[in-house]
């Protein structure tokens, strides 16, 4: 047995009121990659943050053994200092500074007092190389993707000597392409140079692809940990270790619910960026929803999924939009977001908290926000008539809050998300734009939320279902678009549909523009 | 029904400022030896009160915006009494026209600075922080640098007369204005009855109610501070002009923040710009119409104010933002915006003006009175911050983005 690099033994950590882990233990062996999967509030991030020592010692019982000697973090500071290095889902780069700046922040090369910029973008620039990023280190945070942003916190974590890194959902925000090659620079840098990861994600397949031990958290206790270099592991033996019972059904099923008569046709639509305003983000796309049709739209990053969605939208994004949007057989002209909303549109953003939810507010004024005239007759609120909606929808949905007066950012993310989804549900649309309606939710709460729009079909409601998990857009959609470099390049039936399939003709595509 | 004891936890923060108020009410009355309630002096708070309040609740509405605040009111503050000052006093004109065309002159000085800050995307601060440049050297323009005075009894009616005696001589338990006392009884009484029609509407509908015997001690409470103010008013020389302006600006704007669709807007642009405008919300316009009212107001209390003075001074509303600022924060609101309330700037302004006249009162020079405004301030805020950091700590860029982390992992594994 390889040696033993961090042993954390019988870990307990107490928020007010709540256990967040109970008595875990967790051992990582020099070499390996390690994954930490659970569901959302199993008590991952808790874990992580007691060992990178966000939570400093003393709060929290139990002992850390790094190197087989006792360790006691009272900052980031004392964790770094040994190489436990933390990459946190929300990157911590700073966006008006340059690749090099940022790769030593905290960390800055110095001589006799002042900082050496030759040397700092020199070693930046090896670092770089490490990773496989072919960027000039000068180039500012800002201009550059998020794949690569990803790439440049694991350069910076290698400048701190790293010996464990640990990744918290680092390919949450990624498309398949870029996530793998963040998986297997995982696995070069493991083979080359020996480094220990702990990795935590909601992508399953990422984990039985790279992983080589998992251990399983639920409610804040370890499960079990699950011996995967053999690659036997499945990723159906892990969901029941997340949840504590078999998972048959990923995907609800769904009657044929659609209808004859097409809810949303968009025709010849194309829309210009709105900085760069000569870049065309949306380039001449065409489709048709029907009513009771769950139609998806996939693409990678970029692809321009969530500009074309949001443009349709009231124009909520873009410039120089050209196109015609036909509902219910009528030619719409929309200039803006109300007007969108009550022609019944609705558009459901892929960030909650950066654009759809107000988190320091009650989960009752999130959800009527879209359509206050439906609580305020007279244009007087009732406060009665809002307090009563809201607690229908939050019991039709299900979102588990003791009150509707609860600030939605007190809730869990799969609640927040079924907040979001109750707001404009109340709104009455007849058409939803879904924009990765299931980013940042564990296993359990996908499957609500793939009830929902189930639901929502049966009802005739049309659905565009944006998401850039291709199982899901497979499981989901009567029909399947795929989208790149702002075009519909290939539509699907849902029979006739292969994740293969559909990879290949992205691929090809891609492939094509590189050669140009 | 709901207990004592949630709906105390619910508005826990709301009573916190309403608790320290009393507070401090009672601190000065204990060492002014009772000279604060005295009815001249309580007579002497509204009027020294009058235009700070005024100008509290239109800053409140810019800081829901998100936090933005505006610099420039104590400028449109001098800018509008030297206006009336000039049409008035020097050229004759009449009062009540001149009044009309002050408060145009606010509504037209806020739409420039608004169209800057909504629609030029400028940053709120650097506009007003010229506006209060602007303004001020426009208002020493107008007036030479003169003083101009003194107004006539029209012009000061609005702000600095009383509601006259209706029945000289009742003497009412011995008061020298006892309409002033009936006014205040009337007010309890369509007060009290308003609040049980609606709580028995309320009931007959099935929604839910408060406990009758806390509303009865909520109603009892109020009716006995509404009646003794009145009281205490009658004492002196009746019901000031100018409070039933502020009052109607009260009411009028607690009904909007908290029953108007567009007052919901409001917070819901502070609390996140890009939600709201993804939910319908007409943020810009909004905005816009943040700093229009702000002007408005500001032109509404340098009417006040010059009244007041007697005069147009070009030394007017100096540092009036200040006071306006700091009532809205002791009251309560977030400095990140979507959050604060019309009751709690009220009281936070309360708050300033009993300091200020309690300390004149006891002698203690303006040079410590400014030190205790200042950390009392800076107090209420760090109390209310500290006490809900986890919340707030999200709404800062980047600064915020650990403590969410933070905060997050606390609560999903919660």
């Amino acid at each position: 047995m390889a040696k033993k690099l961090l042993e954390m033994r019988s870990i307990t950590k107490e928020f007010p009121g709540v256990k967040a882990l109970d008595n875990v233990n967790i051992t990582v062996e020099e070499g390996e990659i390690h994954a930490v999967v659970g569901e959302n509030g199993a008590g991952k991030s808790t874990l992580m943050n007691v060992l990178s020592g966000v939570h400093p010692f003393g709060t929290y019982t139990g002992d850390i053994y790094f190197d087989e000697q006792l360790c006691r973090f009272h900052d980031i500071k004392d964790s770094e200092r040994l190489g436990i290095v933390i990459i946190h889902q929300e990157l911590a780069l700073i966006p008006y500074l340059s690749i090099g700046e940022n790769m030593f922040l905290g960390n800055e090369r110095k001589r006799r007092g002042r900082i050496d910029w030759n040397q700092t973008f020199q070693q930046a620039e090896e670092y770089l190389r490490l990773v496989g990023l072919d960027e000039n280190p000068r180039t500012l945070i800002k201009d550059i993707s998020l794949a690569k942003q990803q790439l440049v916190e694991i350069a910076k974590a290698l400048a701190k000597d790293v010996r464990l890194l640990i990744l918290d959902e680092p390919t949450s925000s990624l498309n398949e392409g870029d996530s793998r090659k963040i998986l297997d620079l995982l696995l070069s840098l493991r083979k080359e140079r020996g480094i220990t990861s702990i990795l935590i994600s909601h992508k399953l397949n990422e984990i039985a692809y790279c992983a080589d031990r998992i251990t399983v958290l639920r409610d804040g206790s370890t499960v079990e940990t699950l011996d995967n270099r053999a690659g036997e592991v499945s990723e159906a033996r892990i969901i029941r270790g997340m949840v504590g019972r078999e998972m048959t059904e990923r995907y609800p099923t769904r009657p044929n619910t659609i209808r004859d008569e097409v809810a949303l046709e968009v025709r010849n639509w194309t829309a210009y960026h709105e900085i760069y305003t000569e870049r065309k983000v949306v380039d001449n796309v065409s489709f048709k929803l029907h009513k009771g049709e769950v139609v998806g739209i996939y693409g990678l990053m970029g692809s321009g999924r969530s500009e074309l969605a949001l443009s349709i939208f009231g124009r909520a994004y873009g410039t120089k939009i050209s196109g015609t949007v036909i509902k219910d057989g009528q030619t719409l002209e929309l200039y803006s977001v109300p007007e969108a909303i009550s022609a019944g549109l609705t558009y459901v953003t892929e960030d909650r908290k950066d654009s759809g939810l107000i988190l320091g507010s009650s989960i009752m004024h999130n959800i009527t926000l879209p359509r206050m005239d439906f609580v305020a007759p007279r244009g007087r609120i009732d406060r009665d008539l809002e307090r009563r909606t809201a607690n229908e929808y939050r019991d039709a949905l299900d979102i588990k809050a003791p009150s509707v007066e609860q600030h939605v950012g007190n809730l869990s993310g799969g609640n927040q998300q079924k907040v979001l989804l109750a707001k404009w549900i109340y709104s009455q649309p007849d058409v939803l734009l879904l924009d990765e309606p299931t980013r940042g939710v564990d296993v359990g709460a996908k499957y609500e939320i793939y009830q929902i729009i189930n639901d929502l079909a049966q009802q005739g409601k049309a659905i565009l279902f944006i998401s850039s998990e291709l199982p899901e857009i497979l499981g989901m959609c009567d029909r399947i678009y795929v989208m790149n470099a702002g075009r519909i390049i290939a539509e699907f039936v849902q029979s006739e549909a292969t994740q293969e399939g559909i990879m290949e003709c992205i691929m090809q595509q891609s492939k094509g523009e590189i050669g140009a | 029904m709901s207990s004592l004891r949630t709906v105390l936890r619910n508005n826990l923060k709301q009573y916190m400022i309403l608790f320290a108020l009393l507070a401090i009410i009672v601190a000065f009355q204990l060492m002014t030896k009772g000279m604060l309630l005295r009815p001249m002096n309580v007579s002497n708070l509204i009027f020294q009160n009058a235009y700070v309040v005024i100008l509290a609740v239109g800053m409140l509405m810019c800081i829901l915006t998100g936090g933005n605040i505006d610099l420039s009111v104590g400028s449109v503050v001098a800018l509008v009494g030297a206006c009336a000052g000039t049409f008035i006093i020097a050229w004759g004109w009449n009062s009540h026209l001149s009044i009309l065309l002050c408060l145009i002159i606010g509504i037209v000085i806020g739409a420039w600075q608004g169209f800057w800050i909504a629609y030029a995307r400028i940053p709120a601060f650097i506009v007003t922080l010229s506006g209060m440049l602007v303004f001020r050297g426009l208002t020493l323009i107008v007036l030479r640098g003169l003083t101009l005075a003194p107004f006539p009894s029209a012009f000061l009616a609005y702000s600095t007369g009383y509601i006259p005696d209706l029945i000289p001589g009742a003497n009412l338990f011995g008061l020298r204005n006892s309409t002033s006392l009936l006014i205040g009884i009337l007010i309890a009484v369509i007060y009290c009855i308003s609040q049980i029609r609606s709580w028995f509407s309320r009931r007959k509908k099935d929604y839910e109610v408060e406990n009758p015997v806390l509303l009865a001690l909520k109603l009892a409470i109020s009716s006995a501070a509404i009646v003794w103010l009145f009281y205490t008013l009658g004492a002196y020389r009746g019901v000031p002009m100018v409070l039933i302006t502020v009052g109607i600006i009260l009411l009028a704007y607690s009904y909007f923040t908290s029953h108007t669709v567009m007052g919901r807007h409001l917070y819901a642009l502070g609390g996140n710009e890009k939600a709201a405008r993804l939910s319908g919300v007409k943020t810009r316009k909004l905005l816009f119409l943040a700093y229009v009212n702000m002007s408005f107001l500001a032109a509404v209390a340098g009417i006040v104010f010059a009244a007041r003075l007697n005069s147009a001074s070009p030394q007017a509303g100096q540092s009036f933002e200040l006071d306006a600022i700091a009532a809205c924060f002791i009251g309560g609101a977030s400095a990140y915006g979507g959050i604060g309330t019309v009751g709690g700037t009220l009281i936070g302004a309360m708050t300033m003006g009993i300091l200020n006249n309690g300390m004149s009162i006891m002698g203690i020079s303006s040079n410590v009175q400014q030190v205790v405004k200042g950390l009392v301030l800076l107090g209420a805020v760090a109390f209310d911050v500290l006490s809900k950091q986890r919340i707030q700590l999200d709404f800062i860029p980047f600064l915020g983005r650990r403590a969410a982390k933070h905060q997050e992992s606390a609560k999903l594994e919660g």
